[in-house]
């Protein structure tokens, strides 16, 4: 088992040298970067699925939570906008906010005083229109005001983006926290469907509440927490060294934020914690029946997910520096880190390592690659007489989808354990 | 009576043929559900796919210069509809059937069905790119005005061509769909088998046939909605993809596994879409003569912002899933 994973990953080290001897260094320094951030965010999802069992497929909105708040806590402030009425006015709309939650929880609470059944049914949906109402009511003129007058936008705090990450990883958390209070009673299949249907309701928002987040107008440029290549061309360095020089800086700030989570999750998982976890994934009636309270550790366990996907969607926003709601797709956010993790061997914290890093090398280079195999074969057609290619720029884009969607359904039929299997210890 | 034309334009007609669409699709999500107890996700790229198969067909009749009194797109459906059932059969074969005999899990199903949707998906934009295609290219989209003046209204009635034999193809092919599954004998067989698979298989019932007939009428009326929604909108190669939530939460509502309340559940998401988005001044607006001047309607007075049109499907699909998860007819449980 440790000598094929060695060999897997002396592979995936050979195939990152043969990207950066072709494609050039500024570009593997890039990409292995975001492949340390995505590596995050599958080790997240191997928590929640390989550990839990639990089916989430609303990753990109975990990840839209990350980027927002790491835009949110490192941009900039925006002096324009606290000195306009805007914050007055968001106030108001906070605390017309709490009014309705707290009319929706009384009216929870209406058979206390001898309202039941079909009755109260309907004071709540009643309670829920009223508080949706006033809450509409202070929140609309607020964004309209502050879109046109106060702004245009809530701007960001102007703090060191680590804490964004930090921020992005509790708002995350939180968001699970509700999503999975809602969500985790469901049987898988509906569970997924719940988690996809919660995700777009994120990006919905986030896209749209342009006073909170500029909407598709996009934020940029966040700042690095590490020197920018400017920073070491104002020193003199030529552009192609900075660029390396500060990839690797950022590159050498993600590892050891993976390092440190690894570390951590490993031992959660071969401590008694873990242990606990595996029981309630392999056979949770079994689990109760020993005095687990299963709802509450799988709740726990897809907090802690999310944080990590908020955490690692944080740490790709301010890596590309632009926040922008309409690039997340669900192939790109959600689908890519499920077949990381798959491919890579769920349950177990290296496969998912291993699977984060192949996944985005191969959805990378599926692009450039395409591309030459389309030259090659549009060459060859034209020699013999057929004519080119149409549009190979276009199509080879769209390749990578396609190639996605081939090493899944190949991983399912001939490796459904992964390529490096989760080991089951036999203690006993 | 002007504004009760505007409501009819705006939410009725709208709302009738989204609801006819998502009750297609989503009774192909139910059966499957039914039969083989998996979340089908590949359903939108079947409508897709189904939809360029009838695209290509109606330019190869285009091309031969066959003209038809009615859209192409309706006289190549049925032909089309074949074409997608032999594709959903050879899916299966390919990808699904030999999960199932290993024993998967439906969970792995469900992944494998993410798979399929990514390559099917690929392959469609690999041929046709990202740009959309439409079905009245070389023949006009014939749009009814009907004349409502003698009720007293200044706005014509507007509805398409295709919009009314949308309706008419999805009423007669849910009739027909009716009585398959209470008259024929695979229609009791697949009732039987949705009911309880190992019991139809003691009692005889030959369950791969009807796992295959499922799967026949699965990919024809996903042909039928995607073509149809192709021909009311314009084809893209995402033209499915982004519905295929509302469609889940239309079978969902209606109760998985239940080809009725899949219907029921289709009409519902499609008019509660274009409900909560329609500007209520607009049908109100008369009643500003009466109210006083401080009660007098906005300018805006809808349930949510048009941005969140789709949203709207998602928040009833988790209010059902916490209130009532068998949905209103009874599904299978969560």
């Amino acid at each position: 088992m440790i000598q094929r994973s060695l060999a897997l990953f002396g592979g995936l080290f050979v195939l990152i040298l043969v990207i950066g001897w072709v494609m050039g260094l500024p570009f593997t320094s890039s990409r292995l970067v975001e492949a340390a951030a995505y590596a995050l965010i599958a080790l997240g999802l191997n928590i929640q699925w390989g550990y839990g069992g639990l089916f989430n497929f609303g990753i990109m909105g975990f990840l839209m939570v990350g980027g927002a708040a790491v835009t949110f806590i490192s941009f900039p402030v925006n002096p324009e906008f606290w000195g306009s009425d805007g914050p007055m006015m968001l106030g108001r709309a906070l605390f017309a906010f709490a009014i309705g939650a707290l009319i929706v929880l009384a009216a929870r609470q209406a058979h206390r005083i001898g309202i039941t059944g079909k009755w109260k049914g309907a004071l709540t949906v009643l309670a829920w229109f009223v508080a949706y109402v006033l809450y509409r009511s202070q929140l609309d003129p607020a964004a309209a005001y502050i879109e046109s007058a106060g702004g245009g936008w809530v701007g960001g705090l102007g703090a060191h983006p680590v804490l964004g990450w930090l921020f992005g990883g509790v708002l995350a958390a939180g968001i699970a926290y509700i999503v999975g209070k809602i969500c985790l009673g469901l049987r898988t299949d509906y569970l997924a469907i719940a988690t996809i249907g919660i995700s777009e309701i994120i990006r919905a928002l986030i896209k749209n509440m342009d006073w909170l987040t500029r909407g598709t107008l996009t934020v940029s440029p966040i700042p690095w927490p590490t020197p920018l290549p400017q920073d070491y061309q104002a020193g003199g360095m030529d552009i192609a060294s900075s660029l390396i020089a500060a990839r690797a800086g950022y590159l050498v700030l993600a590892l050891v934020v993976l390092a440190i989570v690894m570390w951590l999750i490993s031992r959660a998982y071969s401590g008694p914690w873990g242990r606990m976890m595996r029981a309630i994934r392999d056979n949770h009636i079994a689990a109760s029946s020993m005095g687990k309270n299963v709802t509450a550790r799988q709740l726990e366990i897809f907090v802690f997910g999310s944080v990590l996907m908020g955490i690692g969607g944080a740490m790709l926003v301010s890596f590309v520096q632009i926040f922008d709601p309409s690039s997340y797709q669900p192939i790109n956010h959600t689908f890519l880190i499920w077949v990381m993790v798959i491919v890579g061997g769920a349950g177990n914290n290296w496969g998912a390592l291993f699977g984060a890093v192949l996944l985005w090398l191969v959805w990378v280079v599926s692009e450039p690659l395409s591309k030459a195999v389309f030259d090659f074969v549009s060459y060859w057609s034209t020699n013999a007489g057929w004519g080119a290619i149409p549009e190979i720029e276009a199509r080879s884009a769209q390749m990578r989808v396609f190639v996605l969607g081939l090493v899944i359904t190949i991983a399912l039929r001939f490796a459904p354990k992964g390529l490096i299997p989760e080991v089951v210890k036999r203690e006993g | 009576m002007t504004e009760i034309i505007f409501f009819i334009n705006q939410v009725v007609i709208s709302g009738l043929v989204l609801g006819c669409i998502y009750a297609l699709g989503a009774i192909g999500i139910t059966l499957i559900f039914g039969i083989l107890r998996f979340a089908h996700f590949a359903h939108s790229e079947l409508m897709t796919g189904g939809a360029f198969i009838a695209f290509l067909l109606a330019s190869a009749f285009a091309a031969w210069g066959i003209a038809t009194p009615i859209p192409t797109g309706f006289v190549v459906l049925p032909l089309a509809m074949v074409l997608a059932a032999i594709l959903a059969l050879g899916i299966d074969k390919g990808f699904y059937a030999p999960l199932r005999k290993r024993g998967a899990r439906p969970v792995t199903l469900l992944i494998a069905s993410i798979g399929v949707t990514l390559m099917i998906q690929g392959l469609i934009r690999l041929f046709f790119g990202a740009g959309s295609y439409s079905f009245f290219e070389n023949e006009p989209k014939e749009i009814f005005r009907i004349d409502t003046s003698a009720i007293g209204s200044t706005r014509p009635l507007v509805i398409t061509e295709p919009q009314v034999l949308m309706i008419v193809v999805t009423l007669a092919s849910v009739v027909a769909l009716h009585f398959f599954l209470t008259r024929s004998r695979l229609g009791k067989a697949m009732r039987a088998m949705a009911d309880n698979a190992d019991l139809a298989q003691v009692s005889g019932i030959n369950t791969a046939l009807v796992v295959r007939v499922t799967w026949v009428i699965a990919g024809a009326l996903a042909c039928m909605a995607g073509t149809m929604l192709a021909l009311d909108v314009t084809l893209k190669p995402d033209l499915a993809f982004n519905i295929i939530l509302p469609i889940f939460a239309a079978a969902i509502v209606g109760g998985l596994g239940q080809a009725y309340g899949a219907i029921a559940g289709g009409l519902l998401i499609g008019f509660a879409e274009t409900l909560a988005v329609f500007n209520w001044t607009m049908l109100f607006r008369p009643l500003n003569a009466i109210l006083p001047d401080w009660l007098q309607l906005p300018a805006q007075l809808a349930l949510v912002p048009t941005e969140y049109k789709l949203t709207v499907a998602f928040v009833i699909l988790v209010v059902t899933l916490l209130v009532r998860p068998t949905g209103i007819f009874k599904g299978a449980s969560s």
